[in-house]
């Protein structure tokens, strides 16, 4: 296990990381325990709660990228990052769910395909099988902390995991949002220097992409009367 | 140059604005203009990019012959299917039509900027921009399939696209390493850098691509929402959907192989490729039988089509390659006219369950000829273009040494052959029974001529076919030069890069 979790963290010999790796790690590792929450989560309310605490941990990231290595466009990200992510969008979504969150919260409750333990357990393996895929891969270097890179494969899995064990549309939009954090937490550790300009453009996309999950979930709600996705098997072969 | 570039991404944008604020009339006129215009900007890019490079504003604006191709195939169905909307949303009301002249104008426009970007960050923002709007227009039928087609769509391509994000930025990572820390993802100079990039990262970065864009074009296994939208759609939807969008992400797919060839050479993206593409073949060929819906059906010959194309460009060979190119557009022709045609079905018997499509050669005296043309063609039957087009591609197979691929492909397309014709033969030539059985209306209003009495909804639905048809035969009869020569640029480009 040891092999692997060197292997995974980039390194052949058991220095200390820097302030700058550690920082990334530690906040690569929360990044995925808050995912494990948004998976573990019955509520939309907090699910989205969670989200916005994750996207918080992309921006603080940034600051700490941009100060280790001198990147002043990485502070506008952080700033732009966070006001898209942690404001914004939480607020978009519960706007746009609206009645929906509040009245269907109970019943989302049981929107897992398995159970929550078994959710968690199957979750688990997900997390392991895609901290140690990207962990082999060795890409890492400098300004790029492959522990940190791992973790985000890790959360790109359970993200694909969420949206796959919940049963509503609104916990299916919040995982892939959160599978957005995951990549974002990639591109940060192995992409930090891309230019502001498409940085920016990718937030400005996520918004739009929030507008429409929301318009969606709107229209299936008002179609359904539920958030539930049970019903939609309607188109088969 | 530039002008023509920025009128391209601006009049379509402009035209879905102006068309949401506009009486339907003069929304479904400025989509005709706009979609004419379009088309005919991109084919005065044809001569110059026919023998040469365009690049404006630090490389953010690029087109090369194969970017044009891609571009024709959408300029063209923009064109088409704005023609023949107008005929299809006089069976709407007014707010549903300047609803959908906004969406539709504004989900071209998304495709015809795609080719134009000269950075994987900014393709992987256009097509993402397609999915967004698409997924809208998907939903605007307001029915429980169409919100249920939807979802599954914006959820499952928006997933895929995520990964075709991870794949960009592992892409950055490999070009960061030889370009410097400031690397745009400019397209041009991470293919150039070739050999000197790292292995890991292309490799890693042309997997997720085909794994993330394969699901926007429809590749086995993550083709699941592809039937679904297609047939919940509005039929010009459906036909841009398929003839277009399917084939703007397998561009994208092109480029992380042209970066993967020239990285790592072609033996891994060329296996990766046909072992897609071979899936997506057979699963279109299982799936075509047994279909009841009939734009689902076309939905799999969609499947089938990319399918060859992926098979087109794992087979190496420079024929192929053209094959691959000459495919795209016969393939948006050939699929526009056959979900135009599938429209004119549905508002018809105002149903698109082909059990309740009966007589069509004699009910529809233009579409029942046309619609078994396009089926025709789909199946590669002579002289279409796509018939020239397999050709090619399985003689480029045959000539690189992939005989067992080639003749996978020739038995798998001649399962799919005996699929479609079946189904549309059932539809124009059976008459026992005919319009007996009768499904929910899949459209608001009427059919405007009674399914019983001979005569077309309406002309508009017809014209469009028959240039679709023309250029069919232009294609599969003789190429006009300087479309060949921007083919075997083209080719030329993707085999050697």
């Amino acid at each position: 296990m040891n092999t692997a979790l060197l292997a995974a963290g980039g390194t052949t010999s058991l220095q200390p990381p820097g302030i700058y790796q550690g920082a990334a790690n530690v906040i690569a590792a929360l990044m995925l325990l808050l995912e494990f929450g948004m998976l573990r989560q019955a509520l939309i309310r907090d699910q989205v709660r969670l989200y916005a605490a994750q996207s918080a941990l992309i921006s603080v990231l940034a600051i700490v990228i941009a100060a280790d290595r001198g990147l002043p466009d990485l502070y506008a990200l952080a700033g732009l990052s966070g006001a898209l992510k942690v404001v914004v969008v939480p607020l978009v979504l519960r706007r746009l769910l609206g009645v929906p969150v509040d009245e269907d919260s109970p019943g989302v409750a049981g929107s897992y395909t398995l159970s929550p333990a078994s959710a968690v357990l199957a979750s688990i393996g997900l997390a392991a099988f895609g901290f140690f895929t990207f962990g082999a891969f060795h890409i890492s270097g400098p300004a790029a902390p492959a522990l940190a890179l791992a973790i985000a494969g890790a959360m790109v899995f359970v993200a694909f995991g969420l949206m796959i064990v919940r049963r509503d549309v609104a916990s299916q939009a919040v995982g892939f949002f959160s599978l957005e954090n995951a990549i974002s937490l990639a591109a940060l550790v192995v992409a930090a220097g891309l230019p502001l300009i498409l940085e920016t453009a990718f937030l400005f996309d996520l918004l739009v992409a929030v507008v429409v999950f929301g318009m969606l979930i709107r229209t299936h709600h008002g179609r359904a009367e539920s958030l539930s996705t049970a019903d939609l098997t309607g188109l088969r072969g | 140059m530039l002008a023509v570039f920025l009128v391209i991404l601006i009049l379509p944008l402009a035209t879905g604005v102006i068309s949401f604020t506009v009486p339907a009339r003069a929304a479904a006129l400025a989509t005709v203009v706009s979609g004419v215009a379009s088309f005919a900007l991109v084919l005065s890019l044809v001569p110059e990019a026919a023998h040469g490079d365009l690049s404006f504003l630090s490389g953010y604006l690029r087109a090369d012959a194969l970017s044009v191709i891609f571009l024709l195939a959408t300029g063209f169905l923009y064109a088409a299917v704005a023609v023949y909307a107008v005929g299809y949303t006089r069976h709407h009301d007014a707010t549903y039509a300047r609803r959908f002249y906004a969406g539709f104008n504004a989900f071209a426009w998304a495709m015809l900027a795609a080719p134009l970007m000269g950075s994987l960050a900014l393709l992987w923002i256009a097509v993402e921009v397609t999915t967004i709007i698409s997924a809208l227009l998907v939903a605007i039928g307001d029915t429980d399939g169409a919100a249920e087609a939807a979802w599954k769509y914006v959820l499952i391509a928006s997933a895929g696209l995520g990964l075709a994000l991870l794949a960009t930025v592992f892409a950055y990572y490999a070009g960061a390493q030889v370009l410097g820390q400031h690397y745009n993802l400019a397209i041009q100079p991470l293919i150039q850098a070739g050999s000197r990039l790292p292995q890991t990262p292309v490799r890693l970065a042309f997997l997720l691509a085909v794994l993330g864009y394969g699901t926007k074009v429809g590749l086995f296994p993550v083709h699941t929402w592809l039937p679904d939208a297609h047939s919940e759609a509005p039929t010009p939807v459906s036909a841009l959907l398929s003839g277009s969008l399917l084939a703007v992400s397998f561009y994208a797919i092109l480029r992380f192989y042209q970066v993967a060839a020239a990285s790592l050479g072609s033996g891994f993206p060329r296996d990766t490729l046909l072992a897609f593409g071979i899936a997506s073949l057979l699963l279109a060929s299982l799936y075509v039988f047994g279909q009841r819906d009939v734009k689902r059906l076309l939905a799999y010959s969609s499947v089938e089509h990319m399918g060859i194309c992926a098979i087109g460009v794992s087979f190496g060979a420079p024929v192929a390659l053209a094959g691959v190119l000459l495919h795209v557009m016969a393939h948006a022709a050939a699929k526009g006219n056959a979900f135009m045609g599938a429209g004119v079905f549905t508002v018809k018997y105002g149903s698109k369950q082909m059990s309740a499509m009966r007589d069509g050669m004699r009910l529809l005296p233009w579409s029942g000829p046309l619609f078994l043309l396009a089926i025709f063609a789909l199946s590669a039957l002579p002289p279409s273009g796509i018939f020239r087009s397999e050709f090619q591609i399985v003689a480029g197979g045959l000539g690189s040494g992939s005989y067992t691929a080639a003749a996978v492909l020739v038995v798998l397309v001649t399962v799919v052959f005996f699929g479609l014709t079946a189904s549309a033969t059932g539809m124009l030539l059976y008459t026992p029974g005919g319009a007996t059985h009768r499904d929910p209306p899949a459209h608001r209003g009427a059919p405007r001529v009674p399914p019983g009495v001979r005569g077309e909804p309406s002309a508009w639905m017809v014209v469009p076919v028959l240039a679709g048809l023309a250029v069919l035969l232009v294609l599969g009869l003789h190429p006009p030069g300087e479309l060949t020569d921007l083919i075997s640029r083209g080719a030329t480009q993707l085999g050697s890069p």
